[in-house]
């Protein structure tokens, strides 16, 4: 195929992140500076996100076999690179100095390289239309990702978490890559729109190819953390840098997902029979286990681990439903859970800030928070209630598009799980957010910086606080966005 | 455009009053009375001046005595839609009255973050009357869930602590819980609505007025009508899922318990007359004799739980259940007598019961404990307080000459033309209340006293708030024709919605 300036105008995101990988990479061999660093990869990374509006002018646009541009990839091209924008902001925050003695004592830079990585590997995972697309993004996006979780390797638990991940995402790209050889081997192309046709040629799938596509969903449900796969979610969370845990429960899951909507959408067959049993049978069980092992937590990194589990639960029920409201549900809920998860993983990381050995993770360090810092308290208490998905915030608006997705397609047994679980989940989002307002014990390890406001870290943060609010009252600008962010379904 | 300044108000004194501790303790108390007395005031204004023969009726396009309308998420085709007819100024009414006196009776007891504690506060009244005013399904909704956060606050971080093992942080989260889970209920109900008069009509809409024209299958508008009539009962309380209330009564601060008891179980009864009957007529007609034994079971059930309570607050708190009873079985007894009959219930009880509690706060405030067995003798140890609850008392158990006695005489006649020995049974009702009221009295008040030193008499604001509640009360009781008049229109709006479809199946039955 020819290659056009349209075409290098379409990847431009990609290759902007890219390129500032590379740039960074030159820039620390030329020299060590942290905040040079920082500001390398945030310019990059704004200026790739600049270059999504030439790309947009460029959609629907297939680039090579692999690679299919439209607004939809789009849509979570920025979706990523805000999620990466914010958890490097939150990283420069949380290295800390050099200087005054304090903060992270081994080498910053590598970070931002390995995190400018990941997010390249996301971009191209949103995009990808081929299976060897989808593999190549995905192993871009997660072997950064092991080194980012062990990247605090002088703690034990960090370093921990690293080789779990490690070993459980090796083993989750094993059954991807097995599925997708049996898959090719009954359908013959790895085209997604190609496997789509092929199987609803014959009517039901064979064998073989449902077995192919299970084993596929075995690997993308390792990735998403859902039941029964999501044995490796907490302990990794826990043990991972808070801004790394920022990062994989956002962009990281957001890549992942768009590529499991992008499949399930591409090739509709996919989502019948027994696999739609499958499906819904894991949407359930990680909606009620991740609820109700939220409840036993005492440490805010685990809490939020498993109540990502029951989240990505949620968001499956509009994998499900799979028509009518369904894509648009999971954009508007995928763009407020980011928002939400970068506000509460923001408030730990300014909490942890600079590193000093652990994470100020337990729920007993955040007792009586709303009497030393009201406002970071402001912030995690809309956090907390967007994730119960409570009016005013935007995490209500992305549980009634859910609802709404659910009830159209008459998903009664899923929508009863749904109620079961925010119930349940109500309860210790709320014993997290009453804790910040309880009289304050008198010792305290941990404690955000006073002028934390005053940062970068903090001033984002309270965007982020913001935004949560300001797109819970008034949605429809984002709305809109996502009402044009369709899929793209020609080859 | 006065109808979203009386949802503003609240809001931002609220914001205000959170600023104005900055600035010492006694302004935010003074910013949250000047915006609840404007509140109060534009709701009385309003009265004044509005036409409330305007309400919605079944056949024509409903007509409100003032309504606002602007547009809010495309989308979905939802707008910012208030409207106001006689029963949600009624309502709206109360709240401000109210929301004026849970500001005054936190005056002394509230003596930390007392700017939140008034944020928390205006919130929810804010909430309350959006809840009122808002005849856009999904705005509706919004108002419904938003204002459990704050009384949630209200009650985990101002309420008392009861006896082991039932902390306030629990009751809190177990009031929101019960209300969080069946608004969810709600939800999916509203939207399966919308959903069925989207695929029939095209048009995505939340608006109340076009979905009142959605022509439903019987088994779906039964299914839908339960959807609605779960989330209600949870915060009515229809008995078997009442255990929340007795809990958050008892450790949420006085003025929770006024808020609670007063107007936010009465947006449950206006939820049902506004949404509940004309959405679904067929199908709430179809289930009226469940909900109106269920009603008589609670009249039943909550006037022998109240007779048993040692907890005073706990006592009034079962008094509710069982009064709110009557509303139930008046609001599903199809009679346009009981309807009328079930507004004045609903306000007289949301005086008598903000009353009560006032005075139980007033009695904690002084003996710091709401134990009746460590009461007793009171009478003889201060004045004008027992006196005054020997009023309520009596008010509760539905003396003539008090508001409550003409709200339970209307349902219980009306309802007993349609259903007589329904409303036979709930006359036992009457008999109970006597008896677990007197006996608050009687163990609070007389009796061996446990000590004789003299208790500080109440405070002229004190004073003030209990009487002009009596006053309202007994010109309730004895003149009630102003609020009968502003509310005719509405109830007469829904019995013919559900009166017509009643009388079908009572002659199929």
């Amino acid at each position: 195929m020819e290659f056009t300036t349209q075409h290098l105008i379409a990847l431009l995101p990609l290759l902007v992140t890219c390129a500032t990988a590379v740039v960074v990479m030159l820039g620390i061999a030329w020299r060590r500076n942290h905040t040079l660093t920082y500001v390398l990869s945030v310019l990059g990374l704004n200026l790739a996100l600049l270059s999504i509006i030439p790309a947009l002018g460029a959609t629907p646009l297939a680039v090579t076999e692999m690679v299919q541009v439209d607004r939809y990839a789009c849509f979570y091209t920025a979706l990523i690179l805000i999620a990466t924008l914010a958890c490097v902001t939150l990283a420069h925050a949380y290295l800390g100095e050099h200087d005054d003695g304090k903060g992270y004592p081994g080498n910053r830079e590598e970070l931002y390289l390995l995190t400018l990585l990941a997010a390249a590997g996301g971009i191209l995972l949103v995009s990808a239309q081929n299976l060897a697309g989808l593999f190549i993004g995905l192993e871009l996006l997660s072997v950064p990702v092991y080194g980012m979780v062990a990247y605090a390797f002088f703690n034990k638990r960090s370093l921990e978490a690293g080789i779990k991940y490690m070993v459980l995402s090796a083993a989750g790209s094993a059954f991807l890559l097995f599925g997708m050889a049996l898959l090719y081997a009954d359908a013959g192309t790895l085209n997604f729109t190609g496997i789509g046709t092929q199987l609803a040629a014959n009517g039901l799938p064979s064998a073989m190819a449902q077995l192919g596509l299970g084993m596929m969903l075995v690997g993308l449900a390792f990735k998403l953390s859902l039941v029964p796969f999501h044995l490796w979610t907490p302990d990794v969370y826990e043990g991972a840098p808070a801004p790394v845990a920022a990062f994989l429960a956002t962009a990281s899951k957001v890549a992942v997902f768009a590529v499991l909507l992008r499949l399930f959408q591409i090739s509709p067959v996919a989502n019948e029979g027994l696999l739609n049993l499958v499906l819904s049978a894991i949407a359930i069980a990680s909606i009620l286990i991740g609820n109700l092992l939220a409840l036993i937590q005492s440490n805010l990194k685990r809490l939020l681990g498993y109540s990502s589990i029951a989240h990505f639960g949620y968001l499956l029920i509009a994998v499900i439903a799979s028509k009518g409201l369904a894509v648009e549900a999971i954009g508007v809920y995928l763009a407020t859970y980011t928002l939400t998860s970068l506000g509460a993983f923001g408030v730990i990381t300014l909490m942890s800030t600079p590193y000093s050995g652990r994470d100020a993770d337990a729920l007993y360090e955040y007792r009586g928070l709303f009497w030393r810092r009201p406002y970071l308290t402001a912030v995690l208490t809309v956090m907390m209630l967007s994730l119960a998905g409570i009016p005013l915030t935007a995490g209500f608006i992305g549980k009634f598009y859910v609802i709404a997705a659910g009830v159209e397609s008459g998903q009664w047994w899923l929508l009863a799980a749904l109620i079961v679980g925010s119930a349940i989940g109500v309860y210790y989002y709320l014993r997290v957010m009453v804790a910040m307002f309880l009289v304050e014990p008198n010792l305290h390890r941990h404690d955000a910086p006073m002028r934390w406001a005053q940062r970068a870290g903090g001033i984002m943060l309270l965007c982020v606080a913001v935004l949560a609010f300001v797109l819970g009252v008034y949605p429809q600008p984002l709305l809109d966005l996502v009402q044009h962010a369709g899929l793209a379904f020609a080859g | 455009m006065i109808l979203p300044w009386l949802i503003l108000i609240p809001f931002i004194g609220g914001l205000l009053c959170w600023y104005g501790e900055r600035f010492g303790t006694t302004l935010p108390r003074w910013i949250a009375l000047l915006s609840m007395l404007l509140l109060f005031g534009l709701g009385l204004w309003l009265w004044a001046t509005g036409d409330f023969t305007l309400a919605p009726a079944p056949g024509v396009a409903p007509q409100w005595a003032s309504e606002f309308q602007v547009p809010w998420i495309e989308r979905f085709g939802i707008t910012i839609h208030l409207a106001l007819d006689g029963l949600s100024m009624l309502m709206v009414v109360l709240t401000g009255l109210l929301g004026v006196l849970s500001v005054l009776c936190s005056w002394n007891e509230i003596q930390h973050r007392i700017g939140f504690f008034h944020l928390n506060l205006m919130w929810i009244l804010g909430g309350v009357v959006g809840v009122f005013l808002a005849v856009d399904l999904f705005l509706f909704f919004f108002f419904w869930e938003m204002m459990l956060v704050p009384m949630y606050f209200l009650i985990a971080l101002w309420g008392h602590s009861g006896s082991e093992g039932k902390t306030r942080i629990n009751a809190a989260t177990k009031f929101f819980i019960y209300t969080q889970a069946s608004g969810l209920v709600m939800l999916v109900a509203i939207l399966g609505l919308v959903l069925v008069n989207y695929s029939q009509t095209g048009v995505l809409t939340f608006n109340y007025a076009d979905l009142l024209k959605a022509e439903l299958a019987p088994r779906t508008e039964y299914l839908l009508m339960l959807g609605f009539f779960i989330a209600f009962a949870v915060k009515f309380p229809v008995v078997p899922l009442h255990s929340w209330l007795p809990d958050a009564h008892a450790q949420a601060p006085t003025a929770g318990s006024v808020d609670l008891a007063g107007i936010l179980l009465k947006t449950a009864a206006y939820g049902m007359l506004r949404f509940s009957l004309p959405l679904f007529p067929n199908a709430s007609a179809e289930f009226a004799p469940i909900v109106m034994w269920l009603g008589v079971f609670a009249i039943v059930y909550g006037a022998l739980l109240s007779f048993a309570q040692t907890d005073i607050k706990r006592l009034v708190a079962y008094s509710s259940v069982s009064h709110m009873g009557f509303v139930l079985i008046a609001i599903y007894s199809g009679s346009q007598i009981a309807l009328q009959g079930a507004v004045v219930q609903m306000v007289a009880h949301g005086l008598s019961a903000a009353a009560l509690f006032i005075l139980c706060g007033q009695l904690y405030e002084r003996l710091h404990t709401r134990d009746m067995r460590q009461m007793g003798g009171i009478w003889a140890r201060m004045p004008y307080l027992p006196a005054v609850s020997l009023f309520f008392a009596a008010a509760a158990l539905g003396l003539p000459g008090t508001g409550n006695f003409v709200g339970e005489f209307l349902i219980l006649i009306g309802s007993f033309q349609y259903v007589p020995w329904i409303a036979v049974l709930a006359t036992s009702g009457l008999v109970l209340g006597s008896v677990y009221s007197l006996i608050m009295i009687h163990r609070a008040y007389f009796g061996p006293a446990k000590d004789d030193s003299p208790l500080a008499g109440l405070r002229p604001r004190e004073l003030g708030m209990v009487l002009g509640l009596a006053v309202l009360l007994v010109l309730l009781g004895i003149y009630p024709q102003p609020v009968l008049d502003t509310s005719a229109a509405s109830m007469h709006g829904v019995q013919q919605w559900f009166g017509t479809a009643f009388t079908q199946f009572a002659s199929a039955r």
